[in-house]
């Protein structure tokens, strides 16, 4: 903190900005993201215009939204546990808190500088299933039970694909370091070109693919959304919330999606870098004080992309049955990430 | 299969469907699940009752009447006219189908023929009412499963089919244009252009559909193999319309029965699938909607001159007698079977709905299905709520 804002904080000043910050980064693309995909590209692509009324082009919508959730009703159903029906959602938003701390948003901007940064945010991100659920079962309600049963098979399942993804990326790098991931990017070559640097994109498109489907099912959208199977279950686990505690779900569930493309970002696409021969155009230092600053908002572009990629499949395709989710992932993306990972460890040595 | 009589196979398949009725009371073991009568998935107020082993379903109890309107009873105390506008909302999809079984059988009755326009500009509309209702189904049935974008592009494309049946008749859903002895108005100016026009936006629409339906690996994945029926268990069991088609059983009824409808004037055909799955019942169904557009364009081609309502009196008055006249619908095959006591009113309608006979086969046909396998056979059922309950 001290080096990028060129000022001495105390080690208590510095502690309330960042919780202000890691509450601004969860939050905000969220909401960016709800209004963006949610609202609008969704609607554009079902050739309607979504939310007009609230602000200017419907931008307050989400606003009213959450006006219209925080004045509703506190309902418990009868039967409910009531303590693990009320904590359910904050444990599902507890692991979209923790697994922003590692994502490095500049050469210093980020909040924690694990040495085994993706190995943490990995382990946080299986954080949710205990959520779900919790959810699932004090809801007393069997809709909301089957929902959970599917939602911790499928999370479980495609938590392996997600990691053996990553481990692509990793053995690539050399470390589990989230920011030395990064600099590796940048100072990558591809085959002694070195305008691009080496987004693991390039050599590590299978990875980034599985990566993709891995995290479409870890946030139950789009094919893989049998937990909550709207025209089934009606909501899934979530079906008994209302108000407050729906819309903790809800943000929650963009949150993490965001999170998730930041993950991406950094791993696949470079993280807070722009290609090196863009630096070399202004001749700027890759590791300034300047990428402090642009580096947030290179990042937000990149999870942009991603996530408008996550939106439209889900928009697209019919869902998957919940054996077939299951063996896509066990007999399909498994073997591939398996192979991808031999694969990758071979070509490290040889090249 | 072949050795064993029809009373054997009747009974075999009688003691296949008690034995999957649930009997609430004795919950013995499983999850007892009220898919009730609120539920985005049931198209309307229906309620079923499953008992699930995990995500397999062992039995099965539809309950009906959650819609039942008494039409047959408010029939009785109508007089012909009004009973007209009252059947338009049996099938409130493909409404103008729902007049033209009671019509045909009431001028069985009073021995009026309509004229020839009338006819034609009958069977126009009923196929136009054929492909609104289907157009719908291709988009609900994605609804159901997953794939919510083509639901808005069908509503969007079948907005000009309402449009055009609004222009002629005055109403989108309940056109209410059937009279006995013809129809109530000629058809505007401009009609025939701007159909065609949007018979073309639908069979865009038709091949949109299955390129992001029908070619989808993972509807293909939901549907193949799903609620596979036999062809003669199904015919057993009473199904019409697409659901039999499609398990290669060539009956319509447009086709086969006699009926002053012009159907025999133009050319198409009928399209069955040897399947017999939920992906078959698809198929066929938007095979159907492109039929239709044929048969309209070409109707609309050759469409007579002349009037348009019979000598008909001002009071109708139908001489005693009864008639049964069945059609083949959007949604199968609805019959109507009118008794008249010379009076102003009839003295009992029957109304024979598609929905109640394809319902029947579920407790049979969910037998053994897993939870999203139930979803999606009842969508590729195809029921509407107001058909099954009247």
């Amino acid at each position: 903190m001290t080096d990028i804002l060129l000022i001495e904080l105390a080690y208590w000043q510095e502690s309330i900005l960042k919780l202000i910050f890691g509450f601004a980064v969860v939050l905000l693309p969220a909401g960016i993201t709800v209004y963006l995909y949610l609202f609008k590209m969704v609607s554009f692509m079902q050739s309607r215009l979504g939310p007009m009324e609230a602000g200017p082009y419907g931008s307050l919508q989400l606003l009213a939204e959450v006006g219209k959730s925080a004045q509703k009703e506190d309902i418990f159903p009868e039967k409910a546990d009531r303590f693990v029906y009320a904590a359910a959602p904050y444990v599902v938003l507890v692991s979209t808190f923790l697994l922003v701390l590692v994502v490095p948003f500049g050469p210093d901007a980020m909040f924690v500088n694990f040495d085994t940064g993706i190995f943490f945010a990995l382990a946080v991100s299986s954080l949710s299933v205990i959520g779900i659920l919790m959810a699932g079962w004090a809801s007393a309600s069997k809709y909301s039970l089957l929902g959970g049963l599917r939602a911790a098979g499928q999370l479980i399942a495609y938590e392996l694909p997600l990691v053996l993804a990553v481990v692509g990326v990793v053995i690539q790098a050399g470390t589990l370091n989230m920011s030395r991931i990064v600099e590796a990017q940048i100072e990558g070559e591809i085959f002694g070109w070195g305008a691009l640097g080496n987004p693991y994109i390039l050599t590590q498109f299978v990875g980034f693919f599985i990566f993709m489907v891995a995290v479409q099912a870890e946030l139950t959208q789009g094919p893989f959304d049998m937990p909550v199977a709207e025209s089934e279950l009606v909501a899934g686990y979530m079906t008994e919330y209302s108000g407050f505690r729906f819309l903790m779900f809800f943000i929650g569930e963009f949150a993490t999606a965001n999170i998730f493309a930041f993950l991406g970002a950094t791993l696949f696409l470079g993280g807070w870098a722009v290609p090196p021969f863009v630096t070399d155009m202004f001749n700027l230092d890759p590791y300034s004080n300047l990428f402090n600053f642009i580096g947030p908002i290179i990042m937000i572009v990149k999870m942009l992309l991603i996530t408008f990629v996550v939106y439209w499949v889900r928009f697209t395709y019919p869902r998957f049955r919940e054996d077939q989710l299951q063996r896509f992932a066990w007999k399909f993306l498994i073997p591939l990430a398996l192979i991808n990972i031999a694969i990758t460890g071979v070509a490290k040595v040889v090249f | 299969m072949t050795a064993t009589s029809d009373a054997q196979k009747m009974q075999y398949i009688a003691a296949q469907a008690a034995d999957a009725r649930v009997n609430v009371e004795l919950e013995a073991e499983g999850m007892t699940l009220n898919i009730g009568p609120q539920h985005p998935a049931t198209h309307g107020t229906l309620r079923i009752i499953v008992r699930l082993d995990g995500e397999q379903v062992t039995a099965v109890d539809p309950i009906l009447g959650y819609m039942h309107r008494g039409y047959e009873k408010l029939a009785e105390v109508r007089t012909y006219p009004q009973v007209t506008t009252l059947i338009n909302r049996i099938d409130w999809v493909g409404s103008f189908a729902n007049e033209v079984p009671f019509i045909l059988a009431s001028e069985q009755l009073m021995g009026i023929e309509a004229p020839e326009r009338a006819q034609w500009i009958r069977t126009i509309l009923f196929e136009m009412g054929r492909i609104a209702n289907i157009v719908l189904f291709l988009g609900d049935m994605g609804v159901q499963l997953g794939a919510v974008t083509p639901m808005f592009y069908a509503l969007r494309d079948r907005e000009l089919i309402l449009n055009q049946i609004e222009s002629a008749t005055g109403g989108r859903f309940h056109p209410n244009f059937n009279r006995i002895g013809g129809v109530k108005d000629d058809l505007p100016a401009g009609w025939i252009t701007d159909t065609k026009t949007a018979l073309n936006k639908i069979m865009d629409f038709c091949q949109q559909a299955e390129d992001l339906i029908v070619g989808n690996e993972i509807f293909e994945e939901r549907t193949r193999g799903i609620g596979v029926i036999p062809a003669d268990v199904g015919l057993a069991y009473g199904l019409s319309g697409a659901n039999i088609r499609a398990s290669g059983v060539d009956w319509d009824i447009r086709r086969d029965s006699e009926s002053p409808l012009p159907y025999d004037k133009v050319d198409w055909k009928v399209w069955t699938h040897p399947d017999g799955d939920s992906f078959a019942r698809y198929w066929v169904r938007l095979q159907e909607v492109r039929e239709s557009c044929k048969i309209v364009e070409q109707l609309l081609d050759g469409i007579p001159a002349g009037p348009i309502m019979a000598k008909v009196p001002r009071i109708i008055k139908v001489p005693a007698g009864e008639a049964y006249v069945a059609t083949e619908n959007p949604l199968g095959q609805m019959g109507f079977y009118v008794v008249s006591k010379g009076g102003l009113e009839p003295f009992r309608v029957k109304i024979k709905t598609a929905s109640f006979s394809n319902m029947s086969i579920t407790p049979w046909l969910l037998k053994g299905a897993y939870v999203p396998d139930v979803i999606t056979i009842l969508a590729s059922l195809y029921f509407i709520l107001g058909d099954l309950d009247r």
